[in-house]
C-alpha cells in the first residue's frame, strides 16, 4: 500500500523546553474556569421544548370536552412494540355524543414498551393521540408505569381545532333526513 | 514596623491561649499550652482540608465546563421547628463526604495484617500531621521552634512513605504490593530533588530554622519588591523544582501514577475501604498542604507582606493567603497536565531535576559569595546566577529529549 510520509518541522529551541505548551494548556483550562457556566440546573430549571417534540403520547379532548379518539384501533395495529391496548365500547344512546361511533372503554399505553416513534399519532384518522412536551416519565413499579385511559387525558388536555366533524356529520344527516331528497 | 509587630491582631491568637491556659491549674498549664496549640492546628486544617476537597472539586469542574458540587444543603433536622433551604453553593459537602466515609462498611481481607492494615492510615496521617508543627503561620505563631525545623519537616514527610509501604504489604495482595513498590520508587526519587531544590535556601539563609528563614525575606528594595527567595535565579530555580517535587510527593496530578483510576484499581489503597480509605485520602491533602506551606515559608516569604505598605495585615493572613494561592495553582495544574508515564517520571527525576537541583545549589553558593557586590557588579552576579539556571536547563533538556523529535509520520492515504 502505498503511504504518505508526513515531514514534521524540527522543534524550536523554545517548543523542546516545553514551557510554551505546558503555558498554553494553563491558559486554556484558565479560560475555561472563568467562561459562563452553560449547566442547566435540571430540576428547577427545564430545557425549552423545540417545536414538534416527541414526547409522551397523549389523548385530548376536542374543545366542547368531548373525547377524540373513537377506538378504531388503528394506532394499536400499528404500534411498532405493541405499547397500546385498547378495549372499545359503546356509546349508550341516551349520551350527548351518541352520534359518534365508539368509544374506547380502555386505553393504555406502556410506557416500558413505547419507543416515541409517533406512528400513532400519524395514523389517526381523527387526530385523537398526540406526542407532546411530557419527556419525563417516573415510577416505582411497573404498573405505574402504564398510562391508563384518565391519565392519558390528564396529559393530552384539549386540542383547540374546529373540526366537529361528528356534530356535522349530525347536521348533515338530520338536514337529510328532514330535507329527504336523496 | 515594630508597632505593626505588636498589634493586637498580630497577638490575638497567643493571647486567647495564655488567658485560657491561665484558667486551669498550675500543674495542668504547660501541658494545655501545649494542647491548645495542637487543637489549634487540628481545627484550622482540618478545616481547611476540607475546604480544599470541596475548592478541588469546584475549580477543577469549572476548568471542564461543569459547576462542581452545589447541592449540598443543611440537612432537615425533624426537631427543629425551621430549615434552611438555601444550598450553601456545596460548601456543607465535606461534611456529607465525612457522614458517608464514616459510615460505610470497613473490608479487611481475610488474608490482609490486621495489625498493620489498620496501622498504616493512623500512621500515614500522624506523620502527614507532624509536618506542621514547624511551619511558622505568622510572625508569632509557630506551633514548635526547632533550630533544625527543615530537617524535622523532611524527616516526617518521608516517614509517610513507609504507611504507604505498609498499607501495599499488610494488604495481602500482589497488586497492592506491587502499587505500593511503584509508588516508593516515585516518593524516592523526588524526595531527592525536593530537599536539594530547599537546600540552597538552607546555604544563603544559613540557618534549618523555617522562622529565621522567613526572616531572612524580610525586606523591601524601594518598598514594594520583596526580598522572597523566589525573586533571585536560584530561588526561582528550585523553587519550580520544589514545586514539581511536591506535585510528585504528594501523588497528584500530572504524578497521580500510584493511585491512577484509570489505569490501576486504586494501588495500594485497593484493599481499603470505608473511612481507612478517607484517611488515605486525608493525609495526602494534609502533605499537600504542608509542602505547600513550606513552599510559601522557604521561597514565597513566608508571612511577609508583599509590600512594606501592608504591613499592617496581621501576618498569619498573608501566610494562609498565599498558601491558598499554592493550593490552587496545584488544582490548576491537576486540571491541565496529563499524566506520565512510570519511566518518563523516573527519568524526569533523576536525570533532569537532580543534576539541575544539584548545579542550583551551587548556584546559590555563589550568590552567598557574592553578597558583597554592588553597582554594576550587582549586574553580573543576576547574569551569572540566571546563567547558571537557564544554560544547564537547556543542555540538559536537549541531551535528554535527543532522538525523540522530529518524528515521521506515516499515514495510509
Amino acid at each position: 500500500m502505498a503511504t504518505i510520509t508526513v515531514e514534521r518541522k524540527p522543534l524550536s529551541l523554545l517548543e523542546r523546553t516545553y514551557i510554551p505548551n505546558i503555558v498554553a494548556g494553563l491558559t486554556t483550562t484558565f479560560k475555561r474556569m472563568v467562561k459562563p457556566t452553560e449547566t442547566l440546573q435540571y430540576p428547577e430549571q427545564r430545557p425549552a421544548i423545540p417545536t414538534g417534540y416527541r414526547g409522551v403520547p397523549t389523548l385530548v379532548n376536542d374543545p366542547h370536552g368531548r373525547e377524540k379518539c373513537v377506538s378504531c384501533q388503528l394506532c394499536e395495529f400499528v404500534c411498532p412494540p405493541k405499547a397500546i391496548r385498547i378495549t372499545p365500547g359503546e356509546i349508550a344512546n341516551d349520551d350527548p355524543n351518541a352520534h359518534v361511533e365508539k368509544r374506547p372503554k380502555a386505553f393504555e399505553i406502556d410506557m416500558l414498551r413505547c419507543i416515541y416513534c409517533g406512528l400513532c399519532q400519524e395514523v389517526c384518522p381523527e387526530e385523537a393521540i398526540f406526542l407532546q412536551n411530557q419527556y419525563s416519565m417516573t415510577g416505582y413499579t411497573r404498573a405505574e408505569m402504564v398510562n391508563n385511559k384518565d391519565r392519558l387525558y390528564e396529559l393530552g388536555g384539549t386540542l383547540p381545532d374546529q373540526h366537529y366533524k361528528w356534530d356535522k356529520k349530525k347536521t348533515a344527516a338530520e338536514a337529510a333526513s328532514r330535507g329527504g331528497h336523496h | 514596623m515594630s508597632a505593626a509587630a505588636d498589634s493586637f491582631l498580630e497577638r490575638a491568637p497567643l493571647e486567647l491561649r495564655d488567658w485560657a491556659v491561665q484558667l486551669l491549674p498550675a500543674p495542668l498549664q504547660w501541658i494545655s499550652h501545649h494542647l491548645i496549640t495542637i487543637v489549634a492546628v487540628l481545627a484550622v486544617f482540618g478545616l481547611f482540608f476540607a475546604f480544599t476537597t470541596v475548592a478541588e472539586r469546584k475549580l477543577l469542574g469549572r476548568l471542564q465546563n461543569r459547576l462542581g458540587p452545589n447541592r449540598a444543603g443543611l440537612p432537615k433536622f425533624s426537631i427543629l421547628p425551621w430549615h434552611i433551604r438555601h444550598k450553601l453553593f456545596g460548601l456543607s459537602q465535606p461534611f456529607a463526604d465525612a457522614v458517608k466515609a464514616l459510615t460505610k462498611e470497613d473490608i479487611v481481607p481475610a488474608a490482609a495484617d490486621k495489625v498493620l492494615h489498620f496501622l498504616a492510615p493512623v500512621v500515614v496521617v500522624g506523620f502527614s500531621l507532624m509536618t506542621f508543627a514547624v511551619l511558622p503561620f505568622g510572625r508569632n505563631l509557630i506551633p514548635v521552634e526547632l533550630d533544625a525545623a527543615l530537617l524535622y519537616f523532611f524527616a516526617a514527610g518521608s516517614a509517610s512513605e513507609l504507611a504507604i509501604f505498609m498499607a501495599g504489604w499488610s494488604s495481602r495482595n500482589k497488586y497492592s504490593l506491587l502499587a505500593a513498590m511503584r509508588a516508593l520508587a516515585q516518593l524516592i526519587s523526588y524526595e531527592l530533588p525536593l530537599i536539594l531544590s530547599v537546600v540552597p535556601v538552607v546555604l544563603v539563609a544559613s540557618t534549618l530554622s523555617t522562622s529565621a528563614i522567613v526572616q531572612a525575606q524580610g525586606a523591601w528594595t524601594f518598598g514594594v519588591l520583596p526580598h522572597w527567595f523566589v525573586f533571585t535565579p536560584w530561588g526561582f530555580a528550585g523553587f519550580i523544582i520544589f514545586l514539581i517535587s511536591a506535585l510528585a510527593e504528594s501523588n497528584r496530578s500530572p504524578f497521580d501514577l500510584p493511585e491512577a483510576e484509570s489505569e490501576l484499581v486504586a494501588g495500594h489503597l485497593t484493599e481499603y475501604s470505608g473511612f481507612k480509605y478517607a484517611l488515605f485520602f486525608m493525609a495526602e491533602y494534609f502533605g499537600l498542604t504542608a509542602l505547600s506551606g513550606l513552599g510559601v515559608t522557604v521561597f514565597l516569604g513566608g508571612w511577609q507582606a508583599p509590600c512594606e505598605l501592608l504591613y499592617w495585615v496581621p501576618s498569619y493572613l498573608w501566610f494562609m493567603g498565599k498558601l491558598i494561592l499554592m493550593i490552587m495553582l496545584f488544582i490548576w495544574v491537576r486540571g491541565t497536565l496529563l499524566r506520565l508515564r512510570i519511566d518518563q517520571l523516573t527519568r524526569l527525576s533523576w536525570q533532569f531535576l537532580v543534576p539541575l537541583a544539584l548545579l542550583n545549589v551551587g548556584n546559590a553558593a555563589f550568590w552567598a559569595l557574592t553578597a558583597q557586590w554592588s553597582g554594576p557588579l550587582q549586574l553580573v552576579r543576576w547574569a551569572v546566577s540566571a546563567a547558571i539556571v537557564i544554560v544547564p536547563f537547556l543542555v540538559i533538556g536537549r541531551s535528554l529529549s535527543a532522538g525523540y523529535a522530529p518524528r515521521t509520520y506515516r499515514y495510509a492515504p
